[in-house]
């Protein structure tokens, strides 16, 4: 099955340069060991929400709008399309990352169509 | 004749329901295809026996006719996917007509995806009533005090949600068996405490929860004869509601341990409850449902409230709050404490809780420091502490019970 991770991370928390280092560190070996199993499809980091832009089209109109979709303590911060054999596989995977140590990683199925 | 044969019937859908739907939704991977199979089996059951006889093995028989109910309905549908399901069923082996074993229990995978914390507790609990139990969707629901539809979206929807996510229907393997299992007993004991605390003028499928819970942890002790803390779990059930008829008095008030009338404890229920909780301790691996039967079984067991041993009973408190640190659990412990050395001893463990943020709010901890400043006949604080716990309270049985000791309190005061 396809899920796919929305991590999801306050953005206003200020980490020190080694945690940054660390949270990098573990990153680079979540993404060896996923891609070694054959469950990371693919992913990617976002730029932070100050550089996000919302567009709606209502009666022939386009709305833009600066900022994020949802004002939320916290923000999607990445995802990453995983493929697994289920569910628990995915909380095992996720449970790896390190945004599950200072955020949270939201699990969704794929629809399959 | 007839009535012999309800009764078989009746008594096969307690014994077998949970099984044949578990069995149903392993070789179907379909739950409401499972549900509609074996209620189709049972009402086969009912046109055929008074006229074939009970079958030897019920269990078989039911498993068989609900399996080429759902064979007959996969043929009949012409989805892909339900050709894959049809295959699949083809290619699960029908136990041998001579096999004395049985059919293969399928219940403790159907318990532990109930029970999957992936979904809602709320959702846990009614999943497992209805597909191990066999409750149907208005029982659970009036056991839940909510509208049938409501309780119907919740089944439907922990269905979807075990099929799109992803939830595996299986025995956690080893590096998971031990937090899911704690989650399985969690449900079950959520289960039997809706039941014993809506005794008072609650509905009987309500008060029918505690039977459930307990038919339920009797089957889980029979699937993990390995795991102590599920024998720990029936015991301390089984201690419980051993006391169900004298809890409450005729007027529905409720009565207190030591108030209770001990010849309307069930002594049956206390035996077993003995037995299974000695065999838990004899696998060596001590838990917190073993030790909370342990302090049960020291009330069950004390001939009057006087006899209680309460100096064992704190000492297994105090090896309770190692397994399971909780404030509510230091709590029961300086009451116990209290009861062993002395109101004095007992109130000063309480007063290192006053402060305890989880306790804030829980009107247990003004009623317990109530009843120690009470029997140290200081009656104004006692007093101040019921009127405390009096706005605290959540039902009013307990209510009334505190209002007749801050009456008391004041008449002598």
């Amino acid at each position: 099955m396809k899920y796919m991770l929305i991590h999801c991370v306050d953005e206003s928390i200020g980490l020190t340069g080694e945690q940054d280092a660390e949270i990098q560190a573990s990153l680079e070996s979540w993404l060896e060991e996923m891609i070694r199993r054959g469950v990371s499809l693919h992913g990617s980091r976002l730029q932070p929400v100050s550089d996000a832009t919302t567009v709606r089209a209502r009666e022939n109109e386009v709305l833009v709008a600066d900022g994020p979709f949802a004002e939320t303590k916290e923000q999607v911060a990445g995802y990453d399309i995983i493929e697994c054999a289920d569910l628990d596989e995915a909380i095992e995977v996720a449970s790896k990352h390190p945004t599950a140590r200072i955020g949270t990683i939201e699990i969704r199925p794929l629809r399959q169509e | 004749m007839g009535a012999d044969v309800e009764a078989e019937v009746a008594r096969a859908f307690k014994d077998e329901w949970g099984r044949v739907v578990a069995t149903l939704i392993r070789v179907t991977g379909d739950w409401d295809l499972a549900e509609d199979c074996a209620q189709d089996a049972f009402a086969q059951a009912l046109r055929r026996w008074p006229d074939d006889g009970v079958p030897h093995r019920p269990g078989a028989w039911l498993t068989t006719v609900a399996r080429n109910r759902a064979l007959d309905r996969l043929r009949r549908s012409s989805t892909e996917a339900a050709k894959l399901r049809e295959a699949a069923v083809l290619l699960d082996p029908e136990p041998a007509a001579g096999d004395t074993g049985g059919i293969p229990d399928d219940r403790l995978r159907l318990i532990f995806t109930c029970c999957h914390p992936a979904l809602p507790l709320d959702a846990r609990v009614a999943l497992t009533l209805r597909t191990l139990a066999g409750l149907t969707t208005a029982e659970i629901a009036r056991a839940f005090l909510v509208p049938e539809p409501t309780m119907a979206k919740r089944l439907v929807r922990a269905k979807h949600k075990i099929r799109n996510a992803g939830i595996p229907y299986r025995v956690p393997p080893a590096h998971l068996l031990p937090s899911r299992t704690t989650g399985v007993l969690a449900v079950l004991y959520l289960l039997f405490n809706e039941g014993y605390t809506a005794s008072a003028g609650a509905t009987l499928v309500r008060q029918g929860l505690c039977a459930e819970a307990i038919r339920l942890a009797r089957a889980l002790v029979q699937l993990m004869p390995g795991e102590p803390e599920a024998g720990g779990l029936l015991a301390l059930m089984l201690f419980q509601d051993s006391r169900r008829l004298a809890r409450v008095d005729d007027a529905g008030e409720l009565v207190t341990l030591e108030d209770q009338d001990r010849a309307r404890w069930d002594r049956g229920e206390i035996d077993q409850a003995g037995a299974v909780l000695q065999a838990a301790l004899r696998l060596g691996q001590p838990g917190p449902y073993q030790a909370q039967a342990a302090i049960a079984a020291c009330h069950a067991t004390a001939p009057d409230a006087a006899a209680t041993d309460w100096s064992t009973i704190s000492r297994l408190y105090g090896v309770l709050v190692q397994l399971m640190p909780s404030p509510v659990v230091e709590l029961n412990r300086a009451a116990a404490v209290a009861m062993a050395d002395g109101p004095a001893a007992g109130l000063r463990l309480l007063e290192a809780l006053e402060s305890s943020p989880a306790l804030q709010g829980y009107y247990l901890l003004p009623a317990t420091r109530a009843d120690l400043l009470r029997r140290l006949g200081r009656r104004a604080e006692a007093a101040a502490s019921y009127r405390a716990a009096l706005s605290l309270a959540p039902s009013a049985t307990e209510r009334r019970y505190l209002g007749r000791r801050l009456a008391e309190t004041q008449d002598r005061a």
